[in-house]
């Protein structure tokens, strides 16, 4: 492939001892390493994303029910959706809300327990390990788990609220403690972002703090005015990476919930699967899942523009 | 690193974190509990946290209600179908877009990395009925080979591209001189210098298929196939009442990863610091 490039003679025309590239040569070769490489990723890429993508949104103008004939319905789905369906709002409610609680909840421990962490403590590593723990514990394994601690009779939480004569609740069996629920089953899983905030804290230039020591301030003006802005980038990616796992709340609802109680846990996915998977309503569920993506086209757009507010980056170019 | 003051702050601070652990740790005290204990004893109240007699008929019972021997050797073959797909594709495009000079390849990238956004229902329904099509469905085709295409790893890739990033170019170009392919430089250079982030990939992708269900749900049929993630939903489903069975069966789920866990704890902690910053 590069033996022209190679076989090029010197002007004094001797030949080298060993092929060698010459410069034009190797820009060649690797361009055309590069594309060849990363073609299976960009086959992929068509294949399993832009591909279903396209034909998402073909389907979605259709009626087709699995067993069923397929017609053509133009924009009809997308109409029902926004004008008849209770449950397409109801989900988007369900979902949003969940990502309200769920994803300041998460930040605000997981910072604060890397706050505590990158002072002087003995066992940090040990500390750092019983945080993360959760996060490995299998989707499937958490659910059922957390039936169980969620068992208004005979479960862990009621068990020691009545130990300690507090009120007990219903949990994922009420409709308004459900959500609440599971956001704080999701804020188990808080020490994924701790281990990053805490790399994050520790790559944070000492000499800023003595900077505040030198103008008399104390402990909240570091906390204000260096900690947190220099945290901003870390932050950013805790709550990217928090949003992306909200829109793809599944599990919980299918093995937990089943949606209920009364639709409270009906998350936008499980009523997507139940739609596609349960009814069979292929048509329609490819209707959801456009929507769902321009939903996340819009939310992307808008944390993104956001972070040019409030994120610092020493550069300054925002990488 | 700053050194509290005085002692009572001090005391505060591991008081704090000592809550913490103890909210981590409870529900897998509580988990552990239920399944060494005979029934009589979970359903007291006030609970009983030591149990007495140590009940291992859970496990027992467990296993032998639902073969999770079995889903445990399936889950291993999707494992080995998997991992060594992901970490091969992973490695040549992340060589090809952190070492190797090619026009567009950081506008190829940034497309890709898009997809991280995406959630998988958007992309669930068509390739659903594509793997229908292909006659696939019920098969591990589904589940393994989009990971050979990279789909749904762009998270490994980009780990990957992250770590090349950081070894020396001059290494590339001392090999380009000498008259080296992009291939050796591969194989001989970087491949061997990017061990940890391999691992960590590796270990990644393991925990990602070990804990994946949605997909094992959507396209395996036969109970003959399914995973342990799968299995033990299944599971919840029929024995939805005796906690000793099920707390010992999602036991038996937890338990690997947790023990891989300890194996390679600090190549996963460091891994995530890796991903997590710098972006």
């Amino acid at each position: 492939m590069t033996a022209l490039a190679t076989r090029s003679s010197r002007p004094d025309g001797r030949r080298r001892p060993r092929a060698r590239h010459a410069v034009g040569g190797l820009a060649r070769m690797e361009r055309r390493w590069g594309i060849g490489l990363a073609l299976p990723v960009v086959v992929g890429f068509v294949l399993f994303t832009v591909g279903p993508m396209i034909a998402s949104f073909v389907i979605s103008l259709t009626d087709w029910t699995i067993g069923g004939k397929v017609r053509w319905v133009g924009f009809g789905n997308y109409r029902a959706m926004f004008g008849s369906d209770d449950l397409f709002s109801k989900s988007l409610g369900v979902t949003l809300y969940y990502t309200l609680l769920a994803v300041p909840l998460g930040l605000a421990i997981a910072f604060g327990a890397s706050l505590l962490l990158n002072r002087d403590v003995r066992g940090r590593g040990l500390f750092r390990v019983l945080f993360y723990l959760p996060v490995l514990v299998p989707s499937v394994a958490s659910a059922v788990l957390w039936t169980w601690v969620y068992n208004p009779d005979f479960g862990l939480l009621n068990q020691l609220l009545r130990a300690a004569h507090l009120p007990t609740s219903q949990w994922i069996y009420s409709d308004t403690m459900a959500i609440p629920s599971l956001a704080i089953m999701s804020a188990w899983g808080f020490g994924n972002a701790t281990v990053i905030f805490l790399a994050g804290l520790q790559g944070v230039p000492r000499h800023l703090y003595e900077a505040i020591d030198v103008d008399g301030g104390g402990a909240w003006a570091k906390f204000r005015y260096i900690t947190v802005p220099m945290m901003t980038p870390t932050i950013f990616y805790n709550l990217v990476m928090g949003l992306i796992a909200t829109f793809q709340v599944f599990n919980e609802a299918y093995l937990m919930t089943s949606g209920g109680p009364d639709n409270a846990t009906l998350f936008y996915n499980y009523y997507l699967w139940r739609t596609a998977f349960s009814d069979g309503r292929l048509g329609y569920a490819s209707a959801l899942a456009w929507v769902l993506f321009l939903i996340v086209v819009v939310a992307t757009a808008l944390v993104f523009r956001s972070a040019r507010r409030w994120v610092y980056y020493e550069t300054g170019d925002g990488r | 690193m700053r050194r509290p003051r005085s002692g009572a702050r001090r005391f505060l601070l591991y008081a704090v974190l000592c809550v913490c652990a103890a909210a981590t740790l409870l529900p897998f005290l509580w988990l552990v509990r239920s399944a060494l204990m005979k029934d009589g004893q979970i359903f007291k109240s006030p609970p009983e946290w030591l149990p007495s007699p140590f009940a291992w008929h859970n496990f027992g019972g467990a296993l032998t209600a639902q073969p999770f021997g079995r889903y445990f050797l399936n889950t291993l073959t999707l494992e080995l179908a998997i991992v060594p797909g992901v970490l091969f594709v992973g490695s040549i495009s992340a060589f090809a877009f952190a070492r190797l000079r090619w026009r567009g390849r950081n506008t190829v990238f940034a497309v890709l990395l898009s997809a991280l956004m995406l959630p998988y229902a958007v992309t669930l329904v068509p390739t659903f009925i594509g793997w229908q099509y292909a006659g696939l469905v019920g098969t591990y085709v589904p589940l393994s080979l989009p990971a050979w295409l990279g789909a749904g790893q762009i998270g490994s890739i980009f780990l990957l591209r992250q770590f090349f990033l950081s070894i020396p170019r001059e290494l590339d170009d001392a090999a380009y001189v000498d008259g080296a392919r992009p291939w050796t430089v591969y194989w001989r250079i970087v491949l061997p210098l990017s061990r940890p982030a391999l691992l960590v990939v590796g270990i990644f992708t393991f925990i990602g298929v070990w804990n994946d269900f949605l997909n094992p749900l959507i396209y395996l049929a036969d109970a003959k196939r399914y995973t342990l993630s799968l299995g033990l939903a299944m599971f919840q489903g029929s024995y939805s009442a005796q906690w000793g069975y099920l707390m010992a069966a999602s036991t038996i789920v937890i338990l690997p990863i947790i023990v891989l866990f300890f194996l390679a704890q600090r190549h996963i902690l460091e891994g995530i610091t890796l991903t997590g910053l710098k972006g």
